[in-house]
């Protein structure tokens, strides 16, 4: 019986052994085609996995070349490229996300001025800068404000038009909240301070008061935040929380699917979220779909559009081998300038050769066409009406550090809406910036 | 086969050793090194010198979450091992179904900690809920709410040693102990216990440790609000290495002095048991 056990097990350890090597040569025989380079691209929207995934297949068919694409789950992005960059096989193209993200990855990122793609943006506005050199390429604009159910905000009694500014939402809000009983939905969907929700709110919205301060002082980053307008920001989060469908004291564990769920169940006419949404919330029907600015009450709001910009620049590992890095430069040319490619970044339903929806995006390239994500079509009316798109100052935020500690601290005020515990939510914005930007200098 | 076993024990022990120094001696010694450096990705760091450990000691949440993480561990410590034995003593009983409690009492502990941590969050919600509170706004109520979720998960698992323990204390001990008249409190304290010391040993150890070291369910948990007062040494380590860019040395050293509390810790708490234990 143990001989038997003994051979048994010695057989085993062979088929081990057979099993690896075996697998090793299946990767040489994938490497002796024509081409030379490989693509590993880490994606950082999970939304668009599939997609990204398609298209690495489509290219590899064109072309012969190995395009991997891993993608990392929602809110683990920088957890994951640290490991894999550590690797020996390395991706070759990564994300980050803005002139922070920047700061930790400039040492591998190679310089794209005068790349192929680099000629295909139709503004240098969308690369990313170190210095003299290109380290990333904004591929995504995106735009977020808060999206709006037309058709309940009509049986509320109210149009688009009868909001303006922050004093015509509050009441159009106030009012939702005064009749949500008779009407059967509320003003706004839960705000969500869970992990996968609490972005919208200390990063996304904490974005208004800070494009409002770097506008008046004429900046675009700052060592030092003022918080000028932070009683503006506790102005529109109250507003957010009380007129909600949920009570404030339960939004630490509401999750962004709870956020959604109300929206597309009709049980709220307001939604603070971005044209990455659509497809979540596309039930609703387009007709039924708008999006507005997120008004706080600031000088000239009246001329406020949407906010507009990019936390998605790609940027090309300068550590990996030439031909890598050439192969990578390839694909993302292909990919802004390929017909198929392109249908499948921008399109909607079925654009995909599989029958798939594409991602929805707009692109900041020449290649970008008029859009099927009808939330983007409403930013192109708001900038053709002659509005000011707000810009993504978030990516100069100091951390992520600074953004959990107003997080947390907005949490605690929404429970307990006190004084006291809005002064903490300042000093987590102004002093925990001071320390935050002094902590990672 | 002695003569064999003498022979060719090299060649027996190489692979576990091999597998040892990969996975453990290896990532340990690397590890400690980059408590010394700056860097983004593990294999390319330059050497900074004490400079980390410095700012990991002037941390003043790195400090909270030590006392935070050390209470916990104390009273998870007590109650586990209190109702453990308990249950184990009661469980060794001559009752009918004990195989049956057994199984349900270890079971909890096959679920994993994130998954726990997220199942106990909405028991806990649902609770709360009703006083207009929840789990993740004061760190007193995370406190509690993981010492139950902990409990709940382990005391199964400590049962088990327990029952074990008990199960090898000899009948005749106890027979004798009947006819010299002893009440069967004198009997646990002088016999039961006292033979028990090893498992109690071992299920001390274990249960401080993981305290001490627990992760997943505190970030499934309260994820360290608010304002990472519920944070412990592990999360906080954690969140250090990510949170920041410039401060995955600053997580690093931090986690090379958890190692150490956690051995100094593990080393005294064995030292004082392990005095007590009686050869049987």
């Amino acid at each position: 019986m143990k001989k038997i056990l003994g051979v048994l097990l010695s057989v085993l350890m062979l088929l081990a052994l057979v099993g690896c090597t075996s697998s090793d040569g299946g990767n040489d025989a994938g490497n002796t085609t024509e081409a030379t380079g490989t693509v590993y691209y880490l994606n950082f929207k999970p939304e668009a996995d599939a997609q990204w995934q398609e298209l690495a297949e489509i290219y590899t068919e064109e072309t012969g070349v190995p395009v991997k694409v891993l993608t990392a789950a929602s809110g683990q992005y920088e957890t994951t490229l640290k490991s894999e960059m550590a690797k020996s096989e390395a991706p070759t193209l990564f994300q980050v996300n803005g002139p922070v993200g920047l700061a930790s990855w400039k040492d591998y990122c190679y310089d794209l001025t005068g790349s192929k793609i680099a000629g295909e943006l139709t503004s240098n506005d969308y690369a990313l800068m170190d210095g003299d050199k290109m380290a990333g390429i904004g591929y995504v604009t995106e735009t977020y404000g808060i999206i709006v159910n037309t058709k309940l905000l009509g049986e509320a009694g109210y149009t688009l038009e009868d909001i303006t500014d922050f004093d015509s939402l509050k009441a159009v809000a106030e009012d939702i909240t005064a009749r949500s009983g008779e009407l059967g939905f509320s003003a706004f969907t839960s705000a969500g301070m869970d992990g996968s929700s609490d972005w919208r709110f200390k990063t996304h919205l904490a974005n208004l008061p800070i494009y409002y301060e770097y506008t008046d002082e004429g900046i675009n980053d700052t060592d030092a935040i003022k918080g000028t307008y932070l009683d503006n920001y506790r102005a529109i989060w109250d507003l957010y929380i009380n007129n909600s469908t949920t009570d404030p004291s339960q939004l630490s564990v509401k999750t962004a699917d709870d956020a959604a769920a109300d929206f597309v169940l009709g049980k709220a006419v307001f939604y603070q979220n971005g044209t990455w949404e659509y497809n979540n919330i596309a039930d609703v029907g387009e007709e039924n779909i708008s999006m507005i600015p997120i008004y706080i009450g600031a000088e000239g709001e009246e001329n406020q559009g949407l906010c507009t910009g990019t936390e998605n620049y790609w940027c090309v590992n300068s550590k990996a081998s030439e031909e890598d890095i050439q192969a990578t430069l390839d694909f993302m040319y292909w990919c802004v300038t390929n017909e198929t490619a392109v249908k499948g970044i921008c399109g909607g339903e079925g654009a995909l050769p599989s029958g798939e929806a594409g991602m929805g995006f707009n692109i900041p390239f020449k290649s970008n066409p008029e859009s099927s994500n009808p939330l983007v079509n409403i930013n192109a009316d708001y900038e053709a009406a002659g509005k000011k798109s707000v810009t993504w100052n978030f990516t100069t935020m100091p951390s992520e550090e600074w953004k959990n500690g107003v997080g947390s601290a907005l949490t605690v005020y929404a429970a307990d809406q006190t004084d006291a515990n809005w002064d903490a939510v300042v000093s987590a914005f102004v002093d925990g910036w001071a320390s935050e930007k002094a902590a990672t200098k | 086969m002695s003569k064999n076993i003498k022979k060719y024990w090299p060649l027996f022990v190489l692979p576990t050793f091999l597998a040892f120094i990969i996975g453990f001696i290896l990532p340990f010694l690397i590890g400690i090194y980059l408590s010394f450096c700056e860097f983004t990705t593990v294999t390319d760091a330059t050497f900074v010198g004490l400079t980390n450990y410095v700012k990991a000691f002037q941390d003043t949440i790195f400090q909270h979450s030590f006392w935070y993480t050390a209470a916990f561990a104390l009273v998870s410590l007590i109650i586990i091992n209190v109702v453990a034995f308990l249950f184990a003593l009661a469980l060794t009983q001559k009752l009918k179904g004990t195989n049956i409690f057994r199984t349900i009492f270890f079971m909890p502990n096959l679920i994993g900690g994130i998954v726990l941590g997220y199942i106990w969050q909405l028991i806990f919600s649902g609770i709360l809920s009703q006083y207009s509170m929840a789990i993740n706004l004061d760190s007193r109520l995370g406190f509690i709410g993981l010492v139950i979720l902990v409990c709940w998960q382990q005391i199964g698992y400590m049962m088990i040693i327990y029952i074990a323990g008990l199960q090898s204390i000899p009948e005749d001990m106890m027979e004798a102990a009947d006819i010299d008249g002893a009440s069967s409190l004198q009997k646990l304290f002088k016999i039961t216990i006292p033979m028990m010391m090893p498992s109690i040993t071992i299920c001390t150890f274990l249960s401080i440790t993981n305290g001490f070291k627990l992760f997943d369910q505190n970030l499934a948990l309260t994820a360290g609000e608010p304002g990472k007062m519920s944070e412990m040494m592990a999360l906080n380590i954690f969140n250090t290495f990510y949170g920041r860019a410039g401060y995955e040395g600053v997580g690093q050293a931090k986690a090379v002095i958890f190692f150490v509390i956690v051995v100094g810790i593990g080393l005294i708490q064995l030292y004082f048991t392990n005095r007590k234990e009686v050869e049987q």
